[in-house]
This record gives structure tokens, C-alpha cells and sequence, in this order.
């Protein structure tokens, strides 16, 4: 204590400098940790598309317009791509929900060892090429495909149906592909619901559908946004199922952008969709992270 | 076993649910079971089951120059994107994990950046900024983007690594004469080694099977298997590719079992 | 050669340490000399600062400013690893994937100790904290205690300028607790390392220490010996931190000290003037019967409320007539029992003018 007090007036700054020095390096060498990953998101994402932005700004004249963007709202092509690109990420999301939260429910409800086996029907078409899985759809939805097929071999239809190539084609093969990032992050929060308070729920008189509808599918909701949200936005920028499976018929907002820029060459009407794009993904991220305060991405770190 | 987690409903009222549950289950398996045994048939006409074997799609994948050379730049890619994607993101993970930066959020946001813009715009911007300093086409260019894309997945997992980790063990080795950096190797990296090698394969599938980025940066003498999949299909559907997924399926089992295997620890 | 500190040991000089949680001031202007290879401990509630001194004394917080010298050298800009300091964590953060050999021998390794020099020192460390032949074992095979006298033996193995613990009892049962507080303590007489021990615990730093700082809202309230905390604490906390006590309010006016209309007769030095509290510990009060003389003692008169009979002892809780309430603790002996008061009664209470201590009210 009196060491302290002969030091007072000065003591407050003692060494002060030579901390400071300290907590510098300190950072640095974090910094230095850092930098590198960092460097590489920033020149091979936050550079191209801040470029890409900057040239959306312009006409093919090279004078500052919003011609780029105008036209998504004079040109009918534009109008039913987008409108193309919601109807199919609103009927693939719904079909998520359908399909994904019997699964994650039946997950949740089941024994740990047997949900163990039952995810990896979830877990490895996630981890499968999404090439793969679209090659494979095409197999069993075309013209001559296994479905027809059997559908023609045991009498039931004369004529082949038309499964692929066409808007249901796309929207069985990216419901396939977009599942599990439903199901994932649903069956996360499902675990997460506390038995003791549906088994109260029951004690107290209510009926097992009541206890779930009043109890579970409340509770349920937040993992099922998030599952709905990823599932949403990851649908409007999707490509490769409607490009192979489309059959040229179906042109989401991806392809419009593959096409404007490498067919056309037309890069400031590419940039401008991307950036809406880009604009709209973040817009449904944020908000969904502000009305939930969870962030959606939480799924790739689930699997 | 059974009363751990679920209610007093009995697995006969259930049975809906099973049914239901198990439709879905066979939705998501069914497409790679059914690639996996075409890719055997011996006919060159989609028939299921095949009405008889054969090995030929796969000595056709094999015996293929350009399907040979475009595998081997895809494994190329993919072993390289796994090296850089692990060490960049190891060591940023322990970065963010100290938590003494200011910013944390925002440079977590950065470097998870990959995984909410979508492909095609980092596809597109890649080609364009490549297109100027000629890494178009090139290995190192596409070893630049998939390092990119798979860097959250690593951060990701190693950070869930460093976070299940009692961060008092490197702290009691500094103490004992351990500088930092050698703390690291011998206390922590041993304990979460786990994690960082699901990371790094992590890393693999994801180069391996990246396709939109490939699509618009690679080609010529670098074209990756999935873009030259990618071109197959949209021409016509040949059953070499059959043999290929089924290979790419595989690997996948193959790694992530791995990957669980070294998930569970010891 | 033995495994010895003493020749080792170095005192401590902590002066002006300031340390700012984002704007919020953690610990102010804080001194404190720890002498060679004395045993001191930081006694004090949670958030009273003392883990943030251990750990800026450790290496692992930075303080904002301040000055650590041990034997002479400057070392709060050192990094951890360079100070040469022994610790010993809460959760005795034992390496699980090595053995108990390796565990302790992990220091050694990192100063380049020959293998065979290693193994003799080990052994040594082993045997010091009673492990002899477990060096094989794995970590996890190993009970608390065991746990706790490897992280020991690996925190002095390395002969450190300074043994650090951070409350490292605390995950011990009581028994075992009490066990291993006097192990500690011979460990200590044995080895004469300097010792700064955290705790929250006034009995175990009571037990242990040469001296105590007790700690509050990071500043140290005072810093002596177990016993003369006890007998005179200078402030209100320390009184109620170490030991139970209950507080009298007192007036001092020209130099005397008056409880109500009573002058209290006091050994040591009486404040001037101002309010103030008398530090009432429950076995120093004792009960007075009508008529007895007092002697040198004050008496105090209250009214019994309940009697508590625990065996050994008894605990009469009491209120004085401005309604406080005070204990009062005393043997069970005959004369005691024949005399126990019952509730609603009733009585005086003496305390001797030597045991009169006053702290500021606050």
C-alpha cells in the first residue's frame, strides 16, 4: 500500500507506454493470423462485386444511368425471370417445409441412436455434388426416363409425361438439393425443446395433437424460419438445377445473369442483377436476424 | 433408451409419422442409389433395374483422356484449396476466438462472407477481375476461389473446435515457458486436431464438387470434372457420368466418414 | 539436491496498477509488496478485482498501466511465458493427452532439461506431492485430489520465482478441501516458494496464508496477518468479511466513546470524534449477570430473541434496544448451560474493553 501512494500522481501512467506497446504487438500478431484469409475474401469477393456494382452504374454509352436497373422493370423478359424465380423458390421452399418438418420431427422424437442413422439420409445428399444429384433427377424424370418407364410399362400412362425439362423438374430437383438445409438447422431446434414441457402439457389434460400444435409447433417456429429463410434465398440465386433441368424453359434470375454476361457480353446489366440480387439476399438475412436475433447461416456449421 | 427425449405416445400412434418420415428418407437416398446401380448397367438405354451388368461406363470414365485429366485437375484443386483453406483458416479462427480484436463481428461476417452471396455473383466477379490479371483458366486461380468459398467452413468448424476447448490449458502452458505459437502446437492444436482435419476435408468436397465458379474460370488444359460434367449433361445424357457420380458419391461416403470418425475424437 | 524454492524465491513490488474494463475502472491505483517466499492470499467477493491482479500478475490480462517487479526486474510487459511463474488453475487445466509424466514434465521440455535430469525431477515432484509411480497414468483416470497435486507438482517443478493459484481448492469436496489446504501449507514451508493465492473463501485464507489482502471493488481494503485482521480490521468490510461479526453504533466525543448514554471503556486509542461502529465478533460478547461485576467489561443491555444449541456451543441472537440484532457465542460448560437465557428475557452483554474495536461508519 505505501508503495502505491509513493508512486501516486506518476503511478497512474506507470509503464503505461510500454503496455501499450505490448497490446499493439498483441493485435499485430492477431492481425497477421488474420490477414491472409481475410486479404483473399476481400480481393476475390469484395472487390469483383464492388466492380461489379460500380459498372452497373453505367449505360452502354459509358455515361452514369440507371438504365441498367430501369430496364428490369420495362423489359417483359426481366419481369418473367424474376417472377419465375419467386414462383420457383416459394413453391420449392413450401415443399421444404411439407417434406422437411415430418422428418425433423420424426428425428427429434426418435432415440439418439436411431436419429444418428436417420440423419445420414440427411447428411450425405448434402454432401453430395449437387451435379450428381441433378444428373440423377434427370435420369428419373425424362422423356425416356425411369419414371415414364415404369409408369408406361405397367399400363398407366400412353404417353410419356413431361417431368423434366420443364418448371416441376426444376422445382423436384432443387426441393432434393435444398432439404436438408431445412431439415438441418429444424431438427437442431427441435432438439433443443424441453420434453419435461410437453410432458406437462400432457399431464395437464391436453391431447398429444394439442400438446403439439400448442406446445412443439410454437417452439419449433424460430428453427423452421431459419431453415425457411436459408432454403428462400439460396433458391433465388440458384443455378445449376434450373440451367441442366429447365430445359431452357425455366430461366431464373441466375441464369439471366450467366446469360447477359456471357452470351451477351452485356456486363452492366449482369452487374445490376447481381446486385439486386445480392440486395435482396441480405435484405431477407437481415431481417430475418433482426426480427429472431439468430443468424441463418448457423447451418453449415451443423453438419 | 426410448424415454430419454420423447413422450408417452406409443410407437404405434407414431407409425404415420414413420411412414411419412421414411417417404422423405427415400426421396433424399433414392437418386444416388439409383446412379450408383445404372452406373453398372451394361445397356446404354435408361432401364431400372438393368437388365444386365457391365463395368464398360467405368473403363469409358477411365480410358478417357479428357475425363482422366480433368479429374486429376479437380484433385489437384481440391488437395491444394484443402492446404491453403485449412492454415488461413485455422489461424483465423484462433484470431477471432481470442476475441481481444475490435471488429470481431464484422471480420466474422467477412470471412463467412462466401456462404451467404450467392455463387453465381462471386462466379461472375471472379471471371471478371480474373479476366484482368489473367489467372483465368489457372490453377492458382482456382485454387484463389475455392479457398474462398470453403475458408467459413474451416473458420466454422475450428472455432466450434476452440470453443468446446478449455482455453486454460494454453494458457497454463504459457505460463509453464510455452511461448504462444509453441503453446499452440503442443496443447491445443493436439485437442482440437479433430476438428481441423473435418475442416480441411470439409475443405476437399467442397472444391470437388464446386460448379458454378469452375463453370466461368476454368477451361483449356484446367477444366475441372465438374465443369466438364457440367457440359456432358447439358449436351446429352451419357452413362459415363453414372459411373463418375458414383465415384463422386463415394468419395463423399469415404470422406465424410472420415470426417465423422475423427469428429468423434480418439 | 533437493527440490527447493528458498534460494529461489523472490520478493514482489506491485505498484499502480490500473486496469479499465472498456471505460469501467476494474482495479485503481493498486499496490502491494509480497515479501520472499511468503504465502499471501487475495481474499475478497467475486468481482472484487482479485483474479484480474492474478492474472496481470501472470500475464494473461494487461493492465493499463502499473509496474510488477519481481527481485528488482520490471515484468508487466513480459509475456507469459518468459516470467517464470508457476500456476495452478481452478480447474487444474491438466494437458488430457498427456500423462501425468509429461504433465509435469512439460515445463522441463519447454527450458531444454536433459532427459535424465527430467526424469529425476519429475520423480522428485511426484514424490513431493505424494504420486509416487503414477506418471504413467493418464489424466483422466486420476481422482480430483490427484488432479489437483499434479497440477501443483507441475507448477513448481520448473523451481518458478512465483507459485500462482486461482482459487485451486474450490472444486474439491469440504473434506478433502480442508486436507489439502494444510498439504498446501507444509507444501509451502517445505519448498518457501512466494505464494499469491485467490480466494473468496476468509476461512481458507485464514488457515493458509502468512498474510491476507482482502479485496472490495478493487481496491485492497487491508493487507496483515490472519490474526490481527481478525482482532482489528480497520474497515467495516474487513470486519465482515473475516469472521462474523455484528456492528454497535458508537459516538465518540472528545476523545471518549459512548454507546447511548454508556461510556465504552476501550484498550486501544479512541477515535476524536464521529460516528462509528464497534465491531461485535459473537464469542468476544459474553453474557453478564445481574449484579456480576462487569470488571473491565462494557455491558450492553438487550433483549434475548432466540437460542440456538449446537453440542459444543450455543448462539444466542439478541436485540439491542435500537433494534439491532447481535450474536453472541459461547461453550456449552456447566455454569454456562445453568445460566442459558430464554428467549424474550432480559440480558446484559459484556465485552472486554481489550476486545473494543471501532470501524468508520460508512
Amino acid at each position: 500500500m505505501r508503495s502505491a501512494r509513493l508512486h501516486d500522481g506518476a503511478g497512474a501512467t506507470l509503464n503505461a507506454d510500454a503496455l501499450r506497446a505490448d497490446a499493439r504487438r498483441e493485435s499485430f500478431g492477431l492481425l497477421a493470423l488474420l490477414s491472409p484469409g481475410l486479404l483473399l475474401v476481400f480481393a476475390v469477393i469484395i472487390v469483383p462485386i464492388g466492380w461489379l456494382f460500380w459498372l452497373s452504374l453505367f449505360d452502354e454509352a459509358g455515361q452514369l444511368s440507371a438504365a441498367n436497373y430501369a430496364r428490369f422493370f420495362e423489359q417483359a423478359s426481366y419481369i418473367k425471370t424474376f417472377v419465375t424465380t419467386f414462383k420457383v423458390a416459394f413453391t420449392v421452399t413450401g415443399a421444404c417445409i411439407v417434406l422437411g418438418y415430418p422428418l425433423a420431427y420424426m428425428l427429434s422424437q426418435l432415440p439418439r441412436r436411431a436419429a444418428g442413422v436417420c440423419l445420414i439420409f440427411v447428411i450425405l445428399p448434402f454432401w453430395t455434388s449437387v451435379l450428381v444429384r441433378t444428373y440423377a433427377w434427370l435420369v428419373i424424370l425424362q422423356r425416356k426416363g425411369l419414371v415414364n418407364t415404369w409408369l408406361m410399362d405397367l399400363g398407366v400412362i400412353a404417353q410419356p409425361l413431361s417431368l423434366a425439362n420443364n418448371f416441376a423438374g426444376v422445382v423436384i430437383g432443387m426441393t432434393h438439393i435444398m432439404l436438408p438445409f431445412l431439415v438441418l438447422p429444424l431438427y437442431a431446434s427441435m432438439k433443443t425443446i424441453d420434453v419435461d414441457c410437453l410432458r406437462a402439457g400432457m399431464n395437464l389434460g391436453a391431447s398429444p395433437a394439442a400438446t403439439f400444435r400448442q406446445i412443439f409447433l410454437p417452439l419449433s417456429l424460430p428453427g423452421l424460419a431459419s431453415g425457411v429463410v436459408i432454403v428462400f434465398v439460396l433458391c433465388l440465386g440458384f443455378f445449376v438445377t434450373p440451367a441442366l433441368m429447365g430445359g431452357g424453359k425455366v430461366i431464373m434470375w441466375a441464369m439471366r445473369m450467366e446469360q447477359t454476361t456471357s452470351l451477351y457480353s452485356n456486363w452492366g446489366a449482369g452487374a445490376a442483377l447481381g446486385v439486386v440480387l445480392l440486395a435482396v439476399t441480405l435484405a431477407l438475412l437481415g431481417l430475418f436476424q433482426w426480427l429472431l436475433g439468430a443468424r441463418a447461416t448457423g447451418v453449415w456449421s451443423q453438419r | 433408451m426410448s424415454m430419454e427425449n420423447s413422450l408417452p405416445i406409443s410407437h404405434r400412434q407414431r407409425l404415420w409419422l414413420y411412414a411419412l418420415g421414411g417417404l422423405v428418407m427415400l426421396f433424399l437416398i433414392a437418386p444416388s442409389v439409383i446412379i450408383v446401380i445404372m452406373s453398372f448397367s451394361a445397356s446404354s438405354l435408361l432401364q431400372f433395374p438393368p437388365r444386365e451388368w457391365s463395368l464398360r461406363w467405368y473403363e469409358s470414365y477411365f480410358g478417357s483422356l479428357e475425363w482422366r485429366d480433368a479429374t486429376i485437375v479437380s484433385v489437384k484443386v481440391a488437395v491444394m484449396t484443402a492446404i491453403v483453406a485449412t492454415l488461413l483458416g485455422t489461424a483465423a479462427a484462433y484470431a477471432v476466438n481470442a476475441r481481444t480484436l475490435r471488429l470481431t463481428g464484422a471480420i466474422n461476417a467477412l470471412l463467412t462472407a462466401s456462404l451467404i452471396i450467392p455463387v453465381i455473383l462471386i462466379g461472375i466477379g471472379t471471371f471478371f477481375l480474373y479476366a484482368r490479371v489473367g489467372l483465368n483458366n489457372t490453377l492458382t486461380g482456382l485454387v484463389i476461389a475455392h479457398t474462398v468459398q470453403a475458408l467459413p467452413l474451416v473458420v466454422l468448424t475450428v472455432l466450434s473446435g476452440l470453443r468446446s476447448y478449455d482455453m486454460n490449458q494454453e494458457m497454463v502452458a504459457r505460463s509453464l515457458g510455452a511461448g504462444r505459437f509453441s503453446a499452440f502446437f503442443q496443447v491445443t492444436m493436439p485437442q482440437i486436431r479433430f476438428s481441423i482435419v473435418s475442416g480441411a476435408l470439409f475443405a476437399f468436397i467442397t472444391s470437388f464438387d464446386e460448379v458454378v465458379v469452375s463453370l466461368f474460370i476454368s477451361g483449356g488444359e484446367t477444366t475441372t470434372l465438374t465443369r466438364r460434367m457440367f457440359n456432358a449433361l447439358r449436351d446429352q445424357i451419357d452413362p459415363t457420368i453414372a459411373a463418375i457420380s458414383t465415384c463422386l458419391i463415394v468419395l463423399s461416403i469415404v470422406l465424410l466418414s472420415a470426417a465423422q470418425l475423427f469428429g468423434r475424437g480418439r | 539436491m533437493l527440490l527447493s524454492l528458498a534460494q529461489t524465491a523472490l520478493p514482489i513490488g506491485i505498484s499502480g496498477i490500473e486496469k479499465r474494463f472498456g471505460g469501467v475502472s476494474v482495479l485503481h491505483d493498486l499496490g502491494l509488496d509480497v515479501a520472499a517466499g511468503e504465502f499471501l492470499t487475495l481474499l475478497g467477493p467475486s468481482g472484487s478485482g482479485k483474479t484480474t491482479l492474478l492474472m496481470i500478475l501472470a500475464g494473461f490480462v494487461r493492465a493499463n498501466a502499473g509496474s510488477i517487479r519481481v527481485g528488482g526486474e520490471e515484468i508487466i510487459a513480459m509475456p507469459p511465458h518468459r516470467r517464470n511463474i508457476g500456476m495452478v488453475f481452478q480447474n487444474y487445466a491438466l494437458f488430457p493427452h498427456m500423462n501425468v509424466f509429461h504433465n509435469i514434465a512439460f515445463p522441463l521440455k519447454q527450458r531444454r532439461v536433459p532427459a535424465a535430469e527430467t526424469a529425476e525431477r519429475v520423480e522428485r515432484a511426484l514424490d513431493l506431492v505424494q504420486l509416487k509411480g503414477l506418471g504413467e497414468r493418464r489424466v483422466d483416470q486420476l481422482s480430483g485430489g490427484q488432479r489437483q497435486r499434479v497440477a501443483l507438482a507441475r507448477a513448481v517443478v520448473f523451481e518458478p520465482r512465483i507459485v500462482l493459484m486461482d482459487e485451486p481448492l474450490s472444486a474439491l469436496d469440504k473434506s478433502l478441501r480442508e486436507h489439502m489446504q494444510i498439504e498446501l501449507r507444509n507444501l509451502h514451508r517445505r519448498l518457501g516458494m512466494t505464494t499469491v493465492y485467490v480466494t473468496h473463501d476468509q476461512r481458507e485464507a485464514i488457515t493458509m496464508s502468512d498474510r491476507i489482502a482482502v479485496m472490495n471493488a478493487g481496491r485492497i481494503e487491508q493487507i496483515d496477518r490472519p490474526e490481527v485482521l481478525y482482532a482489528s480490521p480497520k474497515t467495516r468490510f474487513v470486519a465482515g468479511f473475516i469472521g462474523d461479526s455484528s456492528f454497535i453504533p458508537v459516538e465518540c466525543r472528545n476523545g471518549s466513546v459512548w454507546y447511548e448514554d454508556r461510556k465504552i471503556r476501550m484498550t486501544a486509542a479512541a477515535p476524536s470524534s464521529g460516528s462509528h461502529l464497534m465491531v461485535a465478533r459473537p464469542e468476544k460478547l459474553r453474557l453478564v449477570a445481574d449484579g456480576e461485576t462487569a470488571g473491565k467489561a462494557n455491558v450492553i443491555p438487550a433483549t434475548v430473541g432466540d437460542v440456538i444449541y449446537q453440542g459444543d456451543s450455543f448462539i444466542c441472537y439478541a436485540t439491542l434496544r435500537d433494534g439491532r440484532q447481535v450474536a453472541l457465542r459461547d461453550y456449552c460448560r456447566s455454569d454456562v448451560l445453568a445460566k442459558l437465557p430464554r428467549p424474550g428475557e432480559p440480558v446484559n452483554l459484556g465485552i472486554d474493553a481489550d476486545d473494543v474495536v471501532l470501524v468508520a461508519a460508512d
